[in-house]
């Protein structure tokens, strides 16, 4: 009997998953051949921009070299059977401004990094904002909670860059208390000393600080609104008419039903919040994905975004996957039927 | 009007407003502006605020007050149009998605949550690294469009769902309304308020998405925006070499703005809901 | 002792608070009623009278914003001692909620926690009242459940696996579980299909034969009332308008609404076309002077338009609020 809903909702899940990851390499592979620029003659403006004089000879070259190297030869079909060719070996071609390390080296170096902020502030900011939402909006009239409430509505809107540059300027640049950037101090390779740990945890403080604390908020505001609905059920006045305890009543009655839209509102956010955590690296200088992002760009490594874009794609469906796997344990209706 | 009155009881829309108010009159006196916002070196370079330069002056030598005016009207024209164009994609999908039901709306939903997936900022930056210093304005709009209307599509079409349900809807069916009719007729009303309340949070959307893409210098950098004041105020050290004047404000005034929003679209969804609307009429 | 629950002119109502100020809904007027105890008493009357809050205003925990207590009294009778519920320290209100007196509210199928299973609510009730460890309480709640002729593996299911029927029962084995003196029940039939309503009913006879302890029912339906009610009281725009033995009132009722609520059921062997009372119930905001019920009733007379009527005894152990009967 459960059995069976289970395992459709697991292999619906499981379809959409794989659909997610099709169109969105099938995106990556078709805006750039879309977009009216030539990305290969932007490439070689840039050249001739720093002062490099060419010829035509050369300049026919570079683009036939620049072709191969992009993927860009051969007609459109050819072109993406070799594009899901490479994918699936994660051959990303070589970097450019790195020549000639290959884009998923470096991308691997990286990605942790990401990860590592990512997971800690996710979570953080997850349960963080849930419980104290949660509480706030239980206890929606006390003073405490309105305070709360207006803070919250004036942080919610600032965008990370700049939050994360307000939170540098104060407490890296007008008060020392945490470094400038980076992800361990200068010169020091991360290896498991406590020494070394402390180092990092000193340099990830304000970027996890930004994300939590920005992220939270949103699940601050969506969980107030969930419990002040679940607050008026039925079942939560007839426990209360039973004398349950207040701190039974919030955890088990209230905030136990919020929390069930919250698990899906987490999947669907995974996307926004690993691109919080590029912007977020850029502001900190922190050696994730987005800072390599930030000099590809700068640089148009053309090559290492393409990589990047493919392979966040892939992580952030992945992640949504593993949550969505999550919500039958929580929600024993789809597990019973 | 007894609405707005109402409205204006609660603080939050009243200094919404008083935010959003002021930042509209910027945007105007930018009109009224003796500098060219693209030209650099017009004044003194590098002066903390004085007169007649009341926020001081750039490192490119342009009068911060006046391009701060120009900076606000084009970042809120962008957001004007990205929203005014996500809105009208996000109408068309959702009222199909939730009326027709069935075939075509799993279709629309799985794109709808496909595209919603896919972290957005990486997209935004995979187009605009190619098309590099090549948007305008309204290019940079149409971009943001693109990108931002699943979310409210999805709203709409719980909403669409919710009143296919009701019965009013087999009522006119049944007299023989017109489905064009029927849905633009006596569903508008009901989702009008939602789409208020969504135009507004994508315009904060829009807003910071602009800023994120121009920061990471991907935007027309000359255009004079929100963001394209913080990047140049960040490429040129702003912060290091003491102009304070310079990178506050944009700051500050994203803040007033993105606040300002924030606060009216949050009152504005609060007095639409129907539970207070219902406390309303019986008050009366 | 006897009296289990005593009324004294209460006056209950929701107080609304908007920007544009404050509106006052009242619903319940200066209600004066005994409840003794080994009965089941019913309170009678159509949707919009003020019964259920009525009820709530009689459940000691149950009285919350909106619900406001505008004027009276109510008292509990534990252990034989008149205490006056609004008087009482919260701790004590909690204490007595439940294990003096329960309640039963008006669609019992959501009643039940949806993510845990069913017998946790019960032990989570069980638990604020006593000190006692799970698996006593749980071998408990399983006899409890036995008793009442469920069968016990339901406290193990979810509350969507059960049907509305089944929540219902389990929602009276709730209220009745540590054996309170007064179980109040709100609409506990309807919602349910006739199979269910017989069982709910059942039930609840049982119930109360067992523990010989009191039931307040409340419901519009007068075949429930004429079934299991000992004694009722009738209701109209927040008053009693009539009260008594529920099988006097049914042979021959004083107060020309009762009348036509007793005439609206359908009888065996009777073709005639069954009468509604014509009208509408008042709107609490808007009550018309004197008698309430003057605009719909066809005996009226002028001095019913002007003064309301006061619940007066007409005979040992019957009451009623009407010009006709009470003189005038």
């Amino acid at each position: 009997m459960s059995a069976k809903t289970l395992k459709i909702y697991l292999i619906a899940r499981f379809l959409q998953y794989i659909f997610v990851v099709f169109l969105g390499l099938t995106l990556v592979f078709f805006i750039p051949r879309l977009l009216p620029q030539d990305p290969i003659r932007a490439i070689i403006g840039q050249f001739q921009q720093h002062g490099a004089g060419l010829d035509a000879k050369t300049v026919e070259t570079m683009v036939t070299t620049f072709q191969e190297l992009f993927g860009l030869s051969g007609s459109l079909l050819t072109q993406y059977t070799s594009f899901w060719k490479r994918i699936l070996t994660l051959d990303f071609g070589p970097s450019f401004f790195q020549f000639p390390t290959p884009v998923s080296q470096l991308i691997w170096r990286f990605l942790p990094w990401t990860l590592g902020l990512m997971l800690t502030s996710t979570i953080a900011a997850w349960l963080l904002g849930n419980v104290i939402g949660g509480i706030a909006g239980y206890f929606s009239q006390k003073r405490w909670a309105k305070l709360l409430d207006t803070l919250a509505t004036v942080i919610r809107p600032m965008p990370h860059y700049v939050f994360g540059l307000i939170l540098l300027i104060l407490f890296a640049y007008l008060w020392k208390i945490f470094p400038l950037g980076g992800g361990a101090s200068i010169g020091k390779n991360p290896s498991l000393t406590i020494a070394s740990f402390l180092d990092i945890l000193r340099h990830s403080f304000l970027p996890v600080l930004t994300m939590v604390i920005l992220n939270g908020v949103a699940w601050y505001h969506q969980m107030r609104l969930l419990v002040q609905n679940v607050k008026n059920e039925d079942f939560v006045h007839h426990a209360k008419f039973g004398g349950v305890h207040t701190w039974r009543l919030v955890s088990q009655y209230v905030i136990r039903n919020a929390m069930l839209p919250q698990v899906t509102g987490l999947a669907l956010s995974i996307g926004q919040i690993y691109s919080a955590a590029i912007i977020v690296e850029i502001v900190f200088s922190y050696p994730g994905v987005g800072t390599l992002l930030f000099e590809a760009i700068s640089r148009a490594d053309y090559n290492l975004i393409m990589g990047i874009a493919a392979i966040s794609i892939f992580m952030v469906s992945t992640l949504v996957l593993i949550v969505d796997l999550c919500y039958p344990l929580l929600d024993p209706r789809i597990r019973y039927r | 009007m007894g609405i707005l009155r109402e409205l204006f009881q609660d603080y939050r829309f009243a200094l919404g407003f008083t935010f959003l108010s002021a930042l509209v009159i910027l945007a105007f006196l930018s009109f009224f502006s003796p500098y060219d916002p693209v030209e650099w070196l017009q004044v003194p370079r590098d002066m903390p605020p004085s007169w007649p330069h009341i926020l001081g002056t750039n490192s490119k030598g342009q009068d911060v007050f006046w391009e701060a005016t120009f900076a606000i009207r084009n970042s809120l024209i962008i957001a004007f149009i990205a929203a005014l164009l996500s809105r009208i994609i996000a109408t068309i999908v959702g009222l199909l998605a939730g009326y027709k039901g069935g075939v075509t709306d799993q279709i629309l939903m799985f794109f709808t949550d496909g595209i919603l997936v896919l972290p957005l900022v990486m997209m935004l930056i995979l187009v605009a690294s190619i098309m590099k210093g090549q948007l305008s304005l309204i290019g940079l709009g149409i971009l943001l469009a693109f990108f931002g209307w699943p979310w409210d599509a999805r709203t709409i079409r719980s909403q669409v769902l919710s009143l296919r349900e009701q019965i009013f809807t087999q009522t006119a069916i049944l007299s023989g309304k017109s489905v064009l009719s029927l849905v633009f007729g006596e569903y508008m009303p009901h989702i009008t308020p939602l789409l208020l309340s969504t135009v507004l949070s994508n315009m904060t959307w829009s807003i910071s998405s602009e800023i994120t893409l121009a920061i990471l210098g991907l935007s027309k950098l000359e255009t004079p925006t929100l963001g394209t004041m913080l990047y140049w105020a960040l490429r040129r050290q702003a912060l290091l070499l003491g102009y304070w004047w310079w990178i506050m404000t944009p700051i500050i005034l994203t803040l007033v703005l993105l606040v300002g929003l924030y606060f009216i679209s949050v009152s504005l969804c609060e007095y639409m809901d129907p539970r207070s609307r219902l406390q309303r009429a019986t008050m009366e | 002792m006897n009296l289990l629950l005593r009324l004294e002119n209460l006056k209950a109502g929701y107080l609304l608070r908007s920007p544009n100020g404050c509106k006052i809904i009242p619903a319940v007027d200066e209600v004066n009623l005994d409840v003794l105890n080994n009965e089941i008493y019913g309170v009678a009357g159509e949707s919009g009278s003020g019964k259920s809050t009525l009820l709530k205003a009689m459940f000691v925990t149950a009285v919350e914003p909106p619900l406001r207590i505008f004027g009276g009294k109510v008292y509990y009778y534990p252990q034989g001692q008149e205490v006056n519920i609004f008087a009482l320290p919260e701790p004590e209100k909690k204490k007595l909620s439940w294990q003096y007196i329960s309640y039963i509210p008006q669609g019992s199928m959501s009643v039940f926690n949806p993510t845990r299973r069913i017998k946790t609510t019960f032990l989570d009730f069980f638990r604020s009242h006593t000190e006692r460890g799970e698996k006593e309480l749980l071998e408990t709640t399983r006899e409890h459940i036995r008793a009442l002729g469920l069968n016990p593996g339901v406290l193990d299911a979810y509350p969507h696996q059960l049907s509305g029927g089944m929540k219902q029962r389990l929602a009276i084995a709730l209220a009745t579980l540590l054996k309170p003196r007064v179980i109040l029940a709100d609409e506990p039939t309807t919602a349910l299909d006739v199979v269910a309503q017989k069982a709910v009913i059942q039930l609840l006879k049982e119930a109360q034969k067992e523990s010989q302890n009191t039931i307040v029912l409340v419901t519009h339906d007068m075949g429930v009332h004429a079934n299991i009610t000992a004694k009722m009281a009738i209701m109209y725009a927040g008053k009693i308008v009539e009260e008594g033995p529920t099988e006097d009132i049914f042979k021959e009722s004083l107060h020309p609404y009762t009348k036509y609520l007793i005439e609206s059921l359908p009888r065996i062997g009777d073709k005639r076309a069954r009468e509604g009372v014509p009208g509408n119930p008042p709107s609490f905001l808007n009550l018309p002077p004197g008698c309430a019920f003057h605009p719909r009733c066809p005996y009226a007379l002028e001095l019913c338009k002007k003064e309301t009527p006061p619940l007066v005894r007409v005979s040992a152990e019957r009451k009623v609020a009407c010009w006709l009967k009470s003189g005038g």
